[in-house]
């Protein structure tokens, strides 16, 4: 076997995909492409996914609930750090806040379920989403209900300007500085991840997924591996909503954290590849890229082709959704269910060989 | 009276003479009569439910799917219903032909799910047979949202009783084809109408007739003997697609019966309206034991009438959140539900 040569070390998707965000920044006013917007949806999904990525790929539990735990650090983001409230934590503090608060939520719902078996697992989660959102909604009290908490603070960093160092707090209508910060919390995800996959921890979770039973019979307790995951998918898609709403400077009404954004992430991570943490990059561009860039585009051309009506049920790209969320898994399971990137060892393929769990 | 203006809307127009007049006549009733008024609301609403989670159960009991497109096929089969009252103009028809209205609404969905169940299993889940069972249940879900696409397509048709394609993802009346005149006299405390009735007549006769083709037929005995091992079921010559295709049917078909009877009972749908049934009659399902008919019966009646009960007692915003409260905590503590067998998980 040869050493594999420097250059060859960095021929990788991720590092690949980090240039060309880096060159899209650099490009987009020049080339007049309006890309910078779009992008930072693409990221805050892509690091949602990365969470899903951690409880799904990894560990191969299914999770209909992400959206939940995403509204969860939009809350626990707002209520740190809005001035109606005593905390006032600011962004950065505020974040971490969030990232702890979405672990436990993970923790607290993955306690008594972890034990269920995979598809009544998947309905816990889904109706955990659907509680969240009923909760969100109804204690006004302290969530403001269906107006959502605003206004959010915006990040701030140390900045070098002319005469000295400032502290430069982002404004809502400079999409530059965001897209960069954004970038760099995907880079952190994707370095965690990375990191998590091959941790002790990682192995453990990919051993649970492959055989729970030789898991156990090695000495693993099952039960603790898929809380570890359950809590750090949860923090990471806390860290997502907290990122959004600050973005907005609003959490926005709790509706906004359906189902379909629950969906949304597993098309990302499905598409993908479960498992496969370059799957879960290209999955997000791909998905938002359809969800938020292309179905527009599409739309509005439609229309000034005259083909359909602007007032009509066609005509806005948000009805398209279901249709495409729906016909991508469905045609994923059916043809690719490893999806584009396929992960080394796959949750599919594996347990192809695994006949035994389909016959009784 | 109906399950709407008891809860939620009885507290938010309480301006209205009419929900003042009905919340001044609920004082008046005293508690008993609320309550019973709520039981018979609840039970109605809980045979609907069952009907629905019927084919979920059926379903689950032979592939081990949760069939989560099971809902919305439903709500197309009341988009179906709203299409054909339209477009034979239905609300005209008095007397003896408003119960032929109803006929044909009953069959012509119940045709329309069967057919459109068993095509769902033909195209999207039977490639899938032997695979993983998440796999299964992702294309479920998937499946779950085309449906929810073309109802809201459907929504936007450019028929009168569809809003005249305004506004496609509004909820849309449906015209009230059963007398809600009550049945115990206009100054009768307690309120039982024909659609009341109508939801008992119907369910109960589509138990029975299902009770004996499961118990006593042919194509039941396969399903049963599918349901315990399928491989075994091919090995001893039974066609185990075409059983399992039948179950779809079925189950389609009384999706099809409750999406009419729904629709005809609530006289309201819209485009969503599947996903919530559906999480009702599958929460119904797992409380009564999954894959137990009896079971989704009686889980169906349970879950109606906790839905009332918490309209009345609770507050209706919640409600959705205690049906789904029931339901996780039915899966942690008891899995095999209030009538199921002890399952044993199958490695």
């Amino acid at each position: 076997m040869s050493a594999t040569p420097v250059w060859k070390k960095f021929m990788r998707i991720d590092v690949a995909l980090l240039i060309l965000a880096c060159l899209l920044a650099l490009v987009n006013r020049r080339l007049g492409l309006e890309m910078v917007d779009p992008m930072r949806g693409v990221m805050v999904f892509a690091i949602l996914a990365l969470g899903l990525n951690i409880v799904t790929g990894f560990t191969g539990l299914l999770h209909l609930g992400m959206a939940a735990f995403m509204a969860i650090g939009a809350y626990a983001f707002a209520i740190s750090s809005c001035d109606i409230y005593p905390f006032q934590l600011g962004f950065w503090w505020g974040i971490l806040f969030t990232a702890i608060v979405g672990a436990f939520a993970g923790v607290l719902l993955g306690a008594p379920t972890l034990g269920l078996r995979g598809d009544y697992l998947a309905i816990v989660t889904l109706g955990f989403g659907e509680i969240t959102q009923d909760v969100l909604k109804n204690m006004d009290v302290i969530t403001k209900g269906t107006q959502g908490i605003n206004p959010l603070p915006a990040p701030y960093v140390p900045w070098w300007s002319d005469g000295g160092l400032i502290i430069f707090e982002f404004a809502s209508d400079q999409e530059l500085p965001w897209y960069w910060l954004f970038l760099g919390f995907v880079v952190v995800a994707v370095v965690v991840c990375r990191n998590l996959e091959r941790s002790r921890t990682g192995r453990s979770w990919l051993a649970v997924r492959e055989d729970q039973l030789a898991a156990q019979c090695m000495g693993m307790a099952p039960v603790p591996v898929k809380m570890i995951a359950f809590a750090t998918g949860a923090a990471l898609a806390a860290v997502a909503g907290g990122l959004w709403a600050s973005m907005y400077s609003s959490t926005g009404e709790p509706g906004n954290y359906d189902f379909q954004i629950s969906i949304l992430a597993l098309c990302i991570v499905i598409v993908g590849g479960m498992g496969s943490i370059n799957g879960v990059l290209v999955g997000s561009i791909a998905m938002i890229g359809i969800a938020n860039i292309a179905l527009p585009k599409i739309a509005g051309a439609m229309q000034n082709a005259g083909w359909i009506v602007s007032g009509s049920v066609f005509g806005s790209p948000n009805n398209w959704k279901y249709l495409v969320f729906g016909l991508v898994l469905v045609l994923m399971m059916r043809f690719r269910p490893d999806g584009l990137l396929p992960a080394k060892l796959s949750l599919v393929s594996a347990k192809k060989k695994n006949q035994v769990e389909s016959t009784p | 009276m109906n399950l709407a203006t008891q809860g939620f809307l009885g507290e938010y127009f309480l301006g209205m003479t009419m929900a003042q007049a009905t919340l001044v006549e609920n004082v008046a009733m005293g508690w008993g009569h609320v309550l019973s008024q709520q039981l018979i609301t609840g039970v109605s609403n809980g045979m609907i439910i069952a009907l629905i989670a019927i084919g979920y159960t059926m379903v689950y009991g032979i592939i081990e799917l949760i069939n989560f497109a099971h809902g919305d096929l439903c709500t197309l089969g009341s988009f179906l219903a709203l299409t054909l009252v339209g477009a034979l103009g239905m609300e005209a028809w008095a007397g003896l032909g408003g119960t032929a209205a109803v006929v044909t609404l009953l069959i012509s969905a119940a045709l329309f799910c069967a057919v459109l169940n068993w095509s769902i299993d033909r195209v999207a889940y039977r490639p899938l047979r032997g695979k993983p069972k998440l796999a299964l249940l992702v294309s479920a879900i998937g499946c779950s949202f085309i449906l929810i696409n073309i109802a809201l397509f459907w929504g936007g048709l450019p028929m009168e009783v569809f809003g005249g394609g305004k506004a496609a993802a509004a909820p849309k009346d449906f015209p009230s084809l059963i007398s809600n005149e009550n049945l115990l006299g206009a100054h009768s405390a307690i309120t039982v109408t024909w659609r009341d009735l109508f939801v008992v007549m119907v369910t109960i006769p589509l138990m029975i007739g299902l009770t004996w083709l499961v118990k006593s037929t042919r194509l039941g005995k396969a399903m049963r003997a599918v349901a315990q091992n399928p491989t075994a079921a091919a090995l001893m010559g039974i066609d185990v697609n075409r059983v399992i295709g039948s179950t779809f049917l079925i189950g389609g078909a009384l999706g099809g019966f409750a999406s009419v009877i729904y629709a005809l009972y609530n006289n309201t749908i819209s485009f969503q309206m599947g996903y919530r049934t559906g999480m009702d009659a599958f929460t119904a399902a797992v409380l009564g034991g999954i894959g137990s008919l009896p079971g989704a019966v009686v889980g169906g009646i349970v879950i109606g009438l906790v839905r009332a009960l918490s309209d009345g007692y609770i507050e209706a915003r919640w409600t959705n959140s205690v049906v789904f409260a029931i339901l996780i905590l039915t899966l942690v503590f008891r899995p095999s539900g209030i009538l199921g067998a002890k399952l044993r998980e199958k490695v």
